[in-house]
């Protein structure tokens, strides 16, 4: 691994501006910026955000993993439980929805001149932010409920992970087939 | 230069870009994609500025401290790429209201304004409850194989598909 790259505190600032820079660019060029596009995939008329996502992570994986392999790269998965993923998942989807922007997509938004993405969502997130921030204290018990931790698929079920990579490379090919198939 | 002036590209291109993007994500920065951290950082930040307080005895804030890190440049950054992309294809332009919400609600500003910034604020809790967005857990998570990323993103859309069939 790079390591003393990674550990150059200017450089990577830079290298995260710069990153950034790319990830918004081809957001609002997939149409990722649009409130209608995101309200449109939760409505299941327009498929463009599963999509994207999807091919992410299909080539994302495949890259990812042959990193690992080669020691270039670790895995940061997140850790989770029933408390935190799912109850929060689910507070988040309802703000997904009501807002039609999520916190990547609303830079976009904001970047491509929504301004209801400015003035709304943004202060709302911001303000969203603060207040988990304050009850975080008091969360403790509800956030360890249910806990799996920072496990992988692979690691879950003890395979190697090509066994779990190749099959869903192919589950969401297919997927696309069907979607396409469909006309969304 | 005419496909960078494109007003939209595929979006298996485009999806395809974010994964090549994050293998060097991982690579030279040792960071999978994500964004919400970035919005509690900044809520820090402006709690700081504005009672005058440190945040740093928060417990929240021990873990994630109110600072600009690589995160907060990236979302940085995606508003200026954003921009850019924008700006090649003419497609820039200051809107309050989006065209799904006009014909559903029509054309008063506020009532679109009230209804993002509440969004914004459950978006805001969950995402952080959640420990990820729909990028940190949705696209960066998932290419992990994560199981909590896995069952995040169907909480999200579950949770999304069926409040947007309560709304239009």
């Amino acid at each position: 691994m790079l390591k003393n790259l990674h550990l150059k505190k200017q450089t990577q600032l830079i290298f995260g501006l710069l990153m950034g820079i790319i990830f918004g660019f081809l957001l609002q060029k997939g149409g990722a910026g649009k409130y209608d596009i995101i309200l449109g995939q939760l409505l299941l008329k327009d498929f463009t955000v599963i999509k994207i996502m999807l091919s992410a992570v299909v080539i994302g994986m495949i890259g990812i993993y042959i990193l690992k392999g080669l020691g270039l790269a670790q895995l940061h998965p997140k850790p989770g439980s029933i408390g935190m993923t799912v109850v929060g998942g689910l507070i988040f989807g309802v703000g997904f929805a009501v807002l039609g922007y999520c916190p990547g997509t609303i830079s976009a938004a904001i970047g491509q001149g929504n301004l209801d993405a400015l003035f709304g969502g943004l202060i709302g997130i911001l303000i969203g932010s603060g207040i988990f921030a304050h009850l975080y204290p008091g969360l403790q018990g509800v956030l360890k409920k249910g806990w799996f931790g920072d496990i992988t698929i692979p690691e879950y079920f003890k395979v190697n992970p090509w066994m779990v990579i190749l099959p869903l490379c192919l589950v969401i090919i297919l997927f696309f087939y069907w979607i396409e198939s469909m006309g969304l | 230069m005419d496909i960078l002036a494109l007003k939209l590209w595929s979006p298996y291109w485009v999806g395809a870009g974010i994964g090549i993007l994050s293998w060097f994500t991982f690579l030279l920065s040792d960071k999978p994609i994500g964004c919400s951290t970035a919005f509690a950082r900044t809520s820090g930040m402006i709690e700081q500025a504005l009672t005058g307080k440190f945040v740093k005895n928060q417990l929240y804030y021990q873990k994630f401290p109110a600072e600009i890190d690589w995160e907060w440049m990236f979302v940085l950054g995606i508003i200026i790429g954003s921009f850019c992309s924008a700006m090649l294809s003419g497609e820039f332009q200051l809107k309050w209201l989006p065209s799904l919400w006009i014909a559903r609600f029509g054309l008063q500003v506020f009532p679109r304004i009230l209804t993002a910034f509440l969004g914004g604020i459950l978006m805001g809790i969950g995402a952080r409850w959640a420990n990820g967005c729909t990028s940190g857990h949705g696209i960066s998570g998932t290419l992990q194989l994560a199981v909590s990323s896995w069952v995040a993103v169907i909480f999200f859309f579950a949770g999304g598909i069926l409040t947007a069939y309560l709304i239009y």
